[in-house]
């Protein structure tokens, strides 16, 4: 039987403290601190939907943090996270698929995972800064849908006070 | 200590080596990860759309969005696959990161009954608003 290896005292390569990390082995730990990440971020989407559920009082306090500047930051970095995970997630279904596992590749592939998530991540942002988002529910307009989407059929809603008209 | 496989002299080296692995069934989570990280790519593309439109939604108009079958059927899809995802990989961290047996099957399942609840509050939620 060969004598084991560990027993000898044997020199060794320096730890993680001391070893510069490769671009792929940060992004592969990127990829989990952003896993981690989302999870919060599964939580607050929880937290949304069973205030939906709850009714308008605790829909609103939602709505509230999510408009506050925290809560803003928090919507920015789970989108941020989300991109990433997503675009490093799809590498990552490549490498099981056989592909890109040249170092040349490996690195191409990172450095477009990074770009993409920044970009994506910006392009997300402006769009929601520039949408107004006029989503307040407004009584008129919704008998107006239901006018239209009933073909012509009367309908008097009360509280918008608006009044179908037959074609 | 003796290992559980000591005893059995009489098992083929197979025989023994058999269920020894980290969990026992790596395939299987291996596969579902993938699986549900594949479905996750269109859901969470449709999900940054949908928030982005749902900026500013007040109660009225989330609540008959979310009453619309294909956006009550995508978000119940949504939540099952990104729970199933979540457990499997809070399920790896933990294996990889915590090496006490006990704290780690006490971890173990307290995360997947986390999961479990999380799950089910989603889906109940998205049912009552949507039906």
């Amino acid at each position: 039987m060969p004598e084991t290896t560990h027993a000898k005292d044997r020199p060794l390569s320096p730890h993680l403290q001391i070893y510069r990390l490769p671009l792929t082995a940060r992004m592969s730990i990127l990829h989990r601190i952003t896993g981690a990440g989302l999870i919060l971020g599964l939580m607050l989407f929880t937290w949304w939907l069973v205030a939906a559920a709850s009714g308008p009082d605790a829909y609103e306090d939602v709505q509230n943090f999510m408009g506050s500047s925290f809560g803003t930051l928090v919507l920015f970095g789970f989108s941020a996270a989300l991109y990433y995970h997503l675009l490093n997630g799809i590498r990552h279904l490549f490498w099981d698929m056989g592909y890109l596992f040249k170092i040349e590749s490996a690195y191409k592939a990172g450095y477009a995972v990074l770009a993409g998530a920044i970009i994506l991540t910006a392009a997300t942002w402006i769009c929601a800064m520039n949408y107004a988002g006029k989503h307040v529910y407004s009584a008129e307009e919704n008998a107006l849908e239901l006018l239209v989407e009933d073909g012509g059929v009367v309908i008097i809603d009360d509280n918008a006070g608006a009044q179908g008209q037959k074609e | 200590m003796k290992l559980k496989w000591e005893k059995d002299g009489m098992k083929s080296p197979l025989g023994r080596a058999r269920g020894l692995g980290a969990a026992g069934h790596g395939a299987e989570h291996w596969i579902a990860q993938r699986l549900t990280a594949v479905a996750l790519i269109p859901l969470a593309i449709w999900f940054v759309f949908s928030i982005v439109h749902l900026k500013g939604a007040d109660y009225v108009y989330f609540t008959m969005w979310l009453s619309e079958p294909f956006n009550a059927i995508l978000m119940i899809l949504l939540s099952l696959a990104v729970v199933f995802h979540a457990v499997l990989g809070a399920q790896v961290i933990t294996e990889d990161y915590i090496h006490h047996e006990g704290f780690k099957w006490v971890k173990l399942t307290g995360q997947k009954l986390f999961f479990a609840a999380l799950a089910v509050a989603c889906i109940f939620s998205i049912l009552k608003v949507a039906l």
